[in-house]
């Protein structure tokens, strides 16, 4: 399971929170994983605006 | 024990809990943020005809008030489409506290800086919400917390999100356009499967956005490029960078549970060409007030009872929405020489009607004008 996110360069916009088929993420101060929900699917990665997120299967 | 409860106090929430409150309901509206309206996730640009829903909006909510709206072909030629009333691009920082306080002044509770978690869940009905240390009851619960909640999970929703806009936006400054108008800018190289806009908010200020559907390269790369490629906007500033997604695919055929209700851009009301959700979420917003109110007069909450919102709101939006799906699936899959065509195939006049939910079968006929772009027609009709 590998689902990494550079907070550096994310600007916690919550958009990867809205397109989570499984409501695996939750944005507080930063960006939050529920690992036992993630899927590792990557469509946080793709929708991410600003390639913040990597996704490894 | 409070009628009802209502989770976020942004355009829908707040629409929703003003017309509850006026008919006598007690409602309070829980949201997240210190500050109503921060951060922005919005381009800001708004149509004059929301002013039908909400009234007159205060000088102070809007930052530009502009003629109309130009679109920009690959090539650079421009549709200039002049809109009866012209629209405005609005400070939401300002607008979103406005539109509060309109709730507010009738009788409505809003409490900041509180984060829903959870709902609380007997015999097969929602009764109330969790949050940090707390747990508050009400006959009906609304959720209106834009997309970007994992409460929506409960209703399931995200498993029927079909399609999203990923965007970035810079607040710049010291930038040259025409701010009489909002400039959109269509492409594949510019924004594939998107647009990139420049809304003016003041003589030499914008928001400069681009959204486009998540593919090789991120937004922030097709912003950049345009930035950098437009001398007026590259010797600007960038002040703040925005962002979010913006579900543009997927409208729910069922928005209602037993004792719960969602609606606004959590429940994917939002225009599927342009990705705008100001105006959506107010009229649906005031469209669930209006179900709750008959509903809890008859004291009866039920899925059943509440279900009339899915039909008040395919009714009055969800067609509309539906063509303007079918259009995008149409425009999407036009090459640049298609879209150059089309700029001048159509009139202002098209534009204007698009914009307001012109049939298909109007485009059609628009399309028909330009030999290269018959084929295209014909998917329409």
């Amino acid at each position: 399971m590998d689902w990494k996110i550079d907070n550096d360069i994310c600007i916690k916009c919550g958009g990867c929170v809205s397109v989570c088929p499984f409501g695996a993420l939750e944005l507080k101060d930063n960006v939050l994983l529920n690992e036992e929900l993630c899927n590792l699917c990557g469509i946080c990665e793709k929708a991410c605006p600003v390639s913040a997120i990597e996704v490894e299967k | 024990m409070i009628d009802v409860i209502i989770i976020g106090a942004g355009p829908a929430g707040s629409s929703c809990a003003k017309r509850l409150a006026e008919n006598g309901f007690s409602v309070k509206i829980y949201d997240r943020r210190e500050e109503l309206g921060v951060p922005v996730r919005c381009g800001e640009g708004l149509s004059e005809t929301t002013e039908k829903l909400i009234g007159k909006i205060p000088d102070n909510c809007i930052s530009q008030r502009t003629k109309g709206a130009r679109v920009y072909a690959p090539n650079g030629k421009y549709l200039e489409a002049v809109l009866e009333y012209g629209g405005f691009v609005l400070n939401r920082r300002v607008f979103d506290k406005w539109l509060a306080e309109q709730a507010v002044k009738v009788g409505a509770e809003i409490q900041k800086n509180t984060l829903i978690t959870d709902f609380i869940k007997e015999d097969g009905y929602y009764k109330g919400v969790k949050g940090e240390g707390f747990e508050e009851k009400a006959k009906m619960i609304v959720c209106a917390t834009g997309a970007e909640s994992a409460l929506r999970k409960a209703l399931n929703i995200f498993s029927k999100l079909n399609l999203i806009d990923s965007c970035l936006q810079y607040k710049m400054s010291g930038i040259d356009i025409d701010s009489d108008f909002i400039h959109i800018y269509v492409g594949n190289e510019i924004a594939p499967r998107g647009y990139i806009w420049v809304f003016p908010k003041g003589k030499d200020k914008a928001n400069v956005g681009a959204g486009i559907i998540p593919g090789k390269r991120n937004a922030k790369y097709y912003l950049d490029k345009f930035v950098n490629d437009h001398q007026e906007l590259k010797k600007g500033k960038i002040d703040l960078v925005e962002g979010g997604c913006v579900p543009v695919g997927g409208l729910l055929e069922n928005m209602v549970d037993n004792g719960l209700l969602i609606c606004g851009e959590a429940a994917h009301h939002v225009n599927p060409i342009h990705g705008g959700g100001i105006k959506e979420a107010i009229i649906s917003g005031q469209l669930a007030a209006d179900v709750i109110i008959e509903c809890l007069k008859k004291g009866d909450v039920s899925k059943k009872a509440l279900s009339k919102f899915n039909d008040l709101w395919w009714e009055r939006r969800g067609k509309h929405l539906k063509r303007v799906e079918k259009l995008r699936e149409v425009i999407e899959k036009l090459s640049d020489k298609d879209l150059n065509d089309l700029a001048e195939a159509l009139r202002p006049e098209d534009i204007i009607e698009f914009s307001r939910g012109a049939k298909l079968s109007v485009l059609a006929k628009a399309l028909m004008r330009k030999p290269s772009l018959i084929k295209l027609a014909k998917h329409l009709l």
